[in-house]
């Protein structure tokens, strides 16, 4: 009677979970691997393919445009995650301190966080037209503009070989919320006699945030550190419409040459090749960055990481 | 607490707040700039005046007409109901697996489940792609909706498995006693004790599927299976120097979604806290 309640509760647990089991099967292991396979193929989808061994990732090493797409998904990820983080940790900080009003201030830092895809691409890509989006106006009247254009003239951002990437990595900005609402739900879930034994103690501002808040919030950040390093690397949807890579190949992030590759220019063995050499870039970084976190996240008590 | 020290206190208060109004204002901006955009007539989009000195709503008509919105409205709400309905359910049933049954393997299992969060899309677009070619299923909705049914997303079945864990067992022995099966349990305790979680899987995968771009990209060519996105896109490539009518046809796009945010934001919040704060 036990034993089959157990086997009963086994059958169940695996019914339960055979959508997940079938989906994992049809649209992530065996996707995986056949992209593995594929990407020793030459194929064009329409004639049969034929086995290249290891002629795509040859061509790839070759292909300066791998090396284009590359340099700007590495520049764009770090400095929009590091500015993304920075700021949201600051403005989640500055809405911890009693201020008065915080759930509206709260709704519109995240209100940008959660609209994406195509409608902010294009809010975006007018803002920052020199012609008649409303950017450059604004820098020229807090006199911004002569600074920036001491840098590199003319601050046409997305029509700027040196201002488009910049372009995006300001519009990530926008979205600093998404960050920031996980730090302040960290913040507030401090223990508050923490803060007041520092107090006795007589611990200045600075090192109530050294020793306090940065090691109880390091776990967040570790969690936002990783999501947005994978986010950054699969930039698509704000590169294809807004500069459609552009110009020079200037905003060419490496899923927008990936797209391109496979499904305009029916490439789809070298796709592949790309495909992988994303993924090992991914989990390449995602296995240091777990590593060097022991070095720097702090877990309290029972409170454990993943 | 010294008088001084409550002084330094309220100033300290008082800098924050006068920062963060700062920060409000620029988030504000691009919300702003869009919609007095919308509202101007050509020329003073052209020369970049501040305010229309009359709102032209007409550009909101001019605009949905040159996106044959309700069509593209019909077929984005087709496919995004469709895939939130599968998701809430094979996710719910999946994560009740995980969180409430023993079987052998499970932990190893479920920790492969968290390894694929890390795994992006675009690894497996191409095979996925051949996948759905051989079925025939290019340029139908079935790409963007069937697999949702299984189990569509790792981080939704994360977040519901989260939130399973923080209802008590007893409620499930005390079922068991009566003689609820497995599933009896799953459809009379623990989902209507989840409709917070359940709400807050609905409304990412309403927002992802919404915006999602790519997915119709790849799949669907005929004009008329088109989704928003994708006809947004389209007008955009036509009309970009139009920024009057570019920014009326995105802002109503981007509405369902602002109008949702404002309604149920303590969902997202929710969701965004369970995984990143507990995880």
């Amino acid at each position: 009677m036990n034993l089959s309640a157990r086997k009963r509760e086994a059958l169940s647990g695996y019914f339960a979970i055979s959508p997940w089991l079938i989906g994992f099967l049809a649209f992530i292991i065996g996707p995986i691997l056949a992209s593995l396979f594929l990407s020793f193929m030459k194929w064009d989808i329409i004639t049969p393919p034929a086995f290249v061994g290891g002629g795509n990732y040859k061509r790839l090493i070759e292909d300066p445009l791998l090396y284009q797409c590359l340099k700007v998904t590495f520049i764009y990820t770090v400095f929009a995650i590091p500015l993304n983080l920075g700021f949201g940790l600051l403005v989640a900080i500055l809405m911890n301190q009693g201020v008065k009003g915080i759930n509206i201030f709260r709704t519109i830092f995240y209100m940008p966080a959660i609209l994406s895809g195509v409608a902010v691409a294009i809010l975006w890509q007018k803002i920052f037209n020199p012609h008649f989006g409303v950017l450059n106006p604004i820098l020229k009247l807090l006199h911004i503009m002569p600074v920036l254009e001491l840098i590199s003239s003319p601050v046409t951002w997305l029509y700027s070989e040196f201002w488009a990437l910049p372009s995006f990595i300001i519009m990530n900005l926008w979205a600093v919320g998404g960050a920031m609402i996980i730090y302040l739900a960290a913040l507030q879930g401090i223990p508050t006699h923490l803060f007041e034994s520092a107090d006795i103690d007589g611990a200045s501002v600075w090192s109530k945030f050294r020793h306090i808040t940065l090691p109880m919030l390091s776990p967040v950040i570790l969690f936002n550190l990783i999501m947005g390093i994978i986010g950054s690397f699969q930039v698509f949807t704000s590169s294809y419409i807004m500069t459609g890579g552009g110009p020079n190949n200037a905003t060419l992030f490496y899923v927008l040459n990936l797209y391109r590759q496979a499904f305009q220019y029916h490439r789809m063995g070298y796709g592949c090749a790309l495909a992988w050499v994303l993924f090992i870039i991914i989990i390449v970084f995602t296995l240091l960055i777990l590593k060097s976190s022991s070095a720097w996240v702090y877990y309290a008590g029972a409170r454990r990481g993943k | 607490m010294t008088h001084s020290k409550i002084t330094r206190r309220r100033i300290w208060t008082i800098a924050a707040t006068i920062i963060i109004l700062v920060g409000v204002f620029i988030i504000l901006i691009p919300l702003f700039w869009m919609l007095t955009t919308s509202l101007k007539t050509y020329a003073e989009a052209e020369s970049m005046a501040w305010l229309p000195r009359k709102p032209q709503w007409n550009n909101y008509f001019t605009a949905l007409r040159a996106i044959n919105f309700w069509r593209a409205l019909g077929n984005t709400l087709l496919i995004t109901f469709l895939a939130m309905t599968g998701h809430v359910f094979s996710c719910a049933l999946v994560a009740y697996g995980f969180s409430r049954l023993r079987f052998p393997f499970r932990d190893p299992l479920f920790v492969i489940l968290l390894a694929t969060m890390m795994i992006p899309a675009q690894v497996t677009m191409i095979p996925i792609f051949i996948e759905f070619r051989a079925l025939g299923w290019v340029d139908t909705f079935y790409p963007l909706t069937v697999p949702a049914f299984l189990g569509g997303s790792a981080f939704f079945i994360f977040l519901l498995r989260q939130f399973f864990m923080t209802i008590p067992t007893e409620m499930d022995d005390a079922a068991r006693i009566d003689g609820c099966s497995h599933f009896g349990i799953f459809f009379k305790i623990i989902l209507p004790l989840s409709k917070p979680a359940l709400l807050t899987v609905a409304l990412f995968s309403f927002m992802g599927n919404w915006n999602d771009f790519m997915g119709p990209l790849i799949y669907l060519n005929s004009p008329e299976k088109k989704t928003l996105a994708l006809a947004l896109q389209d007008f955009n490539s036509l009309y970009a120097v139009q920024p009057h009518l570019m920014m009326a046809a995105s802002l109503v796009i981007m509405l369902p979604c602002l109008a949702i945010f404002f309604f149920a934001q303590r969902y997202f919040i929710k969701g965004m806290v369970i995984t990143g704060v507990k995880g």
